[in-house]
C-alpha cells in the first residue's frame, strides 16, 4: 500500500511533469490565463491520463513485450505508434460517452477534450510507464498522480497569471516573456518538495 | 530559386518557431542541460521535420480532408520510429540521456504546425525547404540555451573543461540551479526578452 502512495505523492510533488520534466508546455502556456479555463482543463487531463496510462500498459505487456505474442518477437519498436493511437482512440471515446451521458461536463471541457491527443504530457506518461517497467496497479497510480500535478502545476500559475494583470512589467517581457519567468518561480518552489 | 532561400531563411530569424510562435517548447528546454544532447536532439528534429514535410506535401492530394490529422499524426510517428531506432543502434549513451524525448518528438508542435500550415498547401521541395529551416530555428535556440547551461552550470562544452571548476583544483565556482529545471524557463524569459527589445513589432499588449 505504502509503495503505491509513494508512487503518487512523488508524480504529484517531485516529479512534476509540468515544472521537472517540461511536458505540455504548449497547453501549459495558452490556456493558463483563467483559472475557471485551467481547472477544466486540469479535470479533462487528469480523467485521460488515468485511463489511458492502464490501457497502454495491458498493451505493451500483453502485445509488445517480447514473447507475449510470438515466441522471441519483440514488437516493442511499435510502442511509439500504438501508444498514440490508443490515446487519440480513448480521447474520442471519452468524448462521445461524454457527450452522451454527461452533457453538462461535456460542454464543460469543450474544445480542450480533442486538444489533449497532442498534449505531450500524456504520450510523455506512457512513456515514462515503458521506461520505468510499471505494472498495472503502478500505472494507475502513477496516470492519477501525474494528472493530478499537471492539473496543480497549471491551476496555480493560471492563479499567479490572473493577479499579474494589473501589475507593471516592462514591455519587452508582457505576456509570454513573464510567464516563463513565474514558471520559473513556481518550478523552484516544487523543488522543495523533493526532500520527502 | 528565391522561394526555395526565403523558406530555409525566414523561419530562423524572422518568424522563429520557438520565440515567436512558441511551438515545441517542451523539449527545448528539458534536452538542454547539456550541447551534446541537444545537438543531438536539433538534427532528429530537422530530419523529422522535413522528412515528414516532404511525404505529407507529396500525397496532399489524396488525403481526405477529414482524416488528415490522422494520416500527418502517422507519418510523422513513422519517421520518429525510424529515428529512435537509428539512435539506438548508432548512438546508444545519447539516446539514452534523451530518453523519452525522442519519442516525444511525435507530439512537438513544430511538427503538426509545419504539416498543417506549409506541408498541405505547397510542393514537395518547397515544404522540404521549409522544413529544414525550421528545424534550423528550433536547432538555433536550443544550442544557444545548451551553450549558456552547459558552461555556466558546469563549467565544460561538449565535454571539454573550459572553466576548471573549484572541486577539480581549478576556480570556478560552477553555478548549480542551471543544470535544474527552473534556470530553463529563466533563460527563455529572458532570451524572448532580448529578442523583443530589438523587434519592438513583436511586443504583446
Amino acid at each position: 500500500m505504502e509503495h503505491y502512495i509513494s508512487i503518487i505523492v512523488r508524480s504529484i510533488f517531485i516529479e512534476n511533469l509540468a515544472l521537472s520534466f517540461f511536458l505540455g508546455m504548449c497547453t501549459f502556456l495558452a490556456v493558463s490565463k483563467r483559472v475557471s479555463t485551467a481547472i477544466g482543463l486540469g479535470i479533462a487531463v487528469v480523467f485521460v491520463q488515468t485511463i489511458t496510462l492502464p490501457v497502454n500498459n495491458l498493451i505493451l505487456n500483453h502485445v509488445l513485450k517480447e514473447g507475449a505474442l510470438f515466441d522471441g518477437v519483440s514488437l516493442e519498436f511499435l510502442s511509439l505508434i500504438s501508444f498514440i493511437g490508443v490515446i487519440a482512440a480513448m480521447v474520442q471515446i471519452l468524448e462521445m460517452t461524454l457527450d452522451r451521458y454527461f452533457p453538462s461536463l461535456y460542454n464543460a471541457l469543450g474544445i480542450f477534450l480533442p486538444l489533449i491527443t497532442v498534449n505531450c504530457a500524456i504520450l510523455g506518461g506512457s512513456l515514462f510507464m515503458q521506461m520505468r517497467d510499471y505494472n498495472f496497479a503502478e500505472s494507475v497510480c502513477y496516470g492519477f498522480g501525474s494528472g493530478t500535478g499537471w492539473a496543480l502545476a497549471i491551476v496555480v500559475l493560471a492563479a499567479v497569471r490572473e493577479r499579474c494583470k494589473y501589475s507593471h512589467v516592462p514591455a519587452g517581457l508582457r505576456g509570454l516573456g513573464i510567464t516563463f519567468i513565474m514558471v520559473g518561480l513556481i518550478a523552484m518552489a516544487f523543488m522543495v518538495f523533493s526532500g520527502i | 530559386m528565391s522561394h526555395y532561400k526565403e523558406a530555409i531563411l525566414d523561419p530562423i530569424f524572422k518568424n522563429n518557431p520557438i520565440a515567436l510562435q512558441v511551438l515545441g517548447i517542451c523539449s527545448a528546454l528539458a534536452v538542454t542541460t547539456k550541447l551534446e544532447t541537444a545537438i543531438t536532439m536539433s538534427l532528429a528534429v530537422t530530419a523529422v521535420v522535413a522528412c515528414s514535410n516532404f511525404v505529407i506535401s507529396a500525397i496532399r492530394n489524396f488525403i481526405p480532408d477529414s482524416i488528415r490529422m490522422i494520416v500527418q499524426m502517422v507519418v510523422i510517428a513513422s519517421f520518429v520510429m525510424v529515428v529512435d531506432q537509428i539512435l539506438k543502434a548508432y548512438a546508444f549513451e545519447i539516446s539514452r540521456q534523451l530518453s523519452v524525448f525522442v519519442g516525444l518528438i511525435i507530439t512537438n508542435c513544430i511538427l503538426m504546425g509545419r504539416a498543417e500550415a506549409f506541408a498541405m498547401k505547397n510542393p514537395p521541395v518547397l515544404s522540404f525547404c521549409d522544413g529544414i529551416g525550421n528545424g534550423l530555428g528550433y536547432s538555433l535556440v536550443l544550442c544557444v540555451l545548451a551553450t549558456v547551461r552547459e558552461l555556466v552550470g558546469s563549467g565544460k562544452l561538449l565535454g571539454f573543461v573550459l572553466l576548471p571548476t573549484v572541486n577539480n583544483g581549478g576556480w570556478y565556482q560552477p553555478w548549480g540551479l542551471m543544470l535544474l529545471a527552473p534556470s530553463a524557463f529563466f533563460l527563455i524569459g529572458f532570451f524572448i526578452w532580448i529578442l523583443r527589445t530589438f523587434r519592438p513589432e513583436q511586443i504583446e499588449d
